[in-house]
């Protein structure tokens, strides 16, 4: 069992750096990320104003600050999924100006968003056509979060930590240049930890941006950081 | 298109997987059914007339059980945030999550429908225009229930909520399927070549419309 494990992290890694070698040329188009004067309240309370920040493409943005301060609102404002109370969020740089950039993000929230009736293939499979992915990337998660040997488990009997790597699976499903990552290693283990790490330093290589909530060092070289206020300033 | 016909079926396989969905509607109106002609007494007669009249009214009942989960269980498990993210309109995700439910309530409810025509003393000449007219009405009440649904998709147990908001709207399709399944047994003065049938068509056509825009922006509105 240990040394199936090993396998497959070491695929992983292959995984890693061949995706690093043979793109050379960037997976995505130059972006930019800007967020300006952003200003979010929840229940009638601010959470946040004036934030203003700028990622661009091959950068991650560690997004930290105390429980409460706005880290996962702010994440959901960027996906589309929070109204915006004063300021912008803009995308540029895409190939269509015009899409959102909700359209260019796969959000990882708190919750795994998996279905427990289905088998782990089977909400891979979904996603994969919800996305209109190429078969090819399906293998590519499984392998990449280490679940090839669930994949016919029914996600019912997947340990909490198990159905974070199936709720993660998602980012390497949908190919979006736009991580937004929220605790992404809650009840992952130092293992997983280390290899959603790669996974993140390769998504960084090929172009891509993250904005990751995590009070866990992930080991991203040169990831700049944001810091909130406290609560309710 | 991939994306719409993965998602009627992960609907449909869920329903299947998980029992409770269309297995309960048919069996809320197997009870329902069966405790009319205690309630009303063994005169087949009557029993006879009021047949259609009974089972649409069932059958509404029976549409709404099991919408309360049409899209509150992907809120739950944070689903919805990811469908609502997707290159898929979300009109379209509200359309096949309303057609999922058809396939899975509406169509098992019409194929029990002859068999509890039968304990009603439903005329047997009126079983194929029965099934006809459910047919042809039922998808409005999975649509236009889809809207009720998505209104009530952050209230907790909001199934009373959305009967109370759906069923206003079903009154339509029950008038035009009583009289539909009605005029094929009895001739139903002012029912000349099907008119019922046509109006029953009607409002469906109009809730593949109606459905999928109303509950796409009841959803927008209650998830930010």
């Amino acid at each position: 069992m240990q040394h199936g494990l090993q396998k497959v992290r070491a695929e992983a890694a292959i995984l890693t750096t061949s995706s690093k070698s043979h793109n050379g040329a960037l997976a995505y188009p130059k972006l930019q990320l800007t967020a300006d004067g952003l200003a979010c309240v929840r229940g009638g309370r601010p959470v946040f104003r004036d934030l203003s920040f700028a990622v661009t493409s091959g950068e991650m943005l560690t997004l930290v600050g105390p429980n409460g301060s706005g880290k996962s609102s702010l994440l959901r404002q960027v996906a589309g999924l929070l109204d915006i109370e004063d300021g912008s969020i803009a995308l540029s740089g895409a190939d269509e100006d015009e899409a959102s950039v909700s359209a260019q993000a796969l959000y990882a929230g708190h919750l795994d968003a998996v279905k427990a009736p289905l088998t782990v293939r089977e909400n891979v499979d979904f996603w994969a056509d919800f996305y209109g992915s190429p078969k090819a990337y399906v293998q590519r998660a499984l392998d990449g979060f280490e679940l090839a040997r669930l994949s016919t488990l029914p996600a019912d009997v997947l340990s909490a930590g198990q159905k974070k790597r199936l709720g993660l699976a998602r980012l390497l499903i949908a190919d979006r240049p736009l991580w937004l990552l929220d605790e992404p290693t809650v009840s992952l283990d130092t293992a997983s930890i280390k290899v959603l790490g790669a996974l993140m330093a390769t998504h960084l290589a090929r172009g891509g941006l993250i904005l990751a909530a995590t009070h866990v060092d992930l080991g991203i070289e040169g990831a700049s950081q944001l810091a909130f206020g406290g609560r309710g300033t | 298109m991939m994306a719409f016909l993965a998602l009627i079926t992960r609907e449909v396989r869920l329903a299947v997987r998980v029992g409770g969905g269309g297995g309960m509607a048919v069996f809320f109106f197997l009870i329902t059914i069966s405790i009319v002609p205690l309630g009303i007494g063994p005169d087949l007669n009557l029993l006879g007339r009021i047949a259609p009249g009974m089972l649409w009214v069932a059958l509404l009942l029976s549409a709404l059980l099991t919408l309360d989960r049409l899209f509150q269980g992907d809120q739950e498990d944070g689903t919805l945030d990811h469908l609502l993210m997707g290159s898929l309109p979300l009109e379209l995700i509200v359309l096949a999550k309303g057609l999922g439910h058809w396939l899975t309530t509406g169509v098992p409810l019409i194929v029990a429908a002859p068999i509890l025509g039968l304990l009603l003393n439903l005329p047997i000449e009126g079983m194929g225009p029965l099934m006809f007219a459910m047919a042809v009405g039922s998808p409005a009440l999975s649509l236009l229930g889809a809207v009720g649904a998505a209104l009530a998709v952050g209230v907790k147990r909001g199934g009373l909520l959305i009967s109370l908001l759906v069923l206003p709207f079903y009154v339509p399709v029950l008038i035009f399927g009583v009289s539909a399944t009605r005029a094929a047994l009895i001739s139903v003065p002012g029912d000349m070549e099907g008119r019922s049938l046509m109006l029953l068509g009607a409002v469906t056509l109009a809730s593949f419309v109606v459905g999928p825009v109303a509950g796409a922006a009841a959803l927008r509105a209650n998830v930010k």
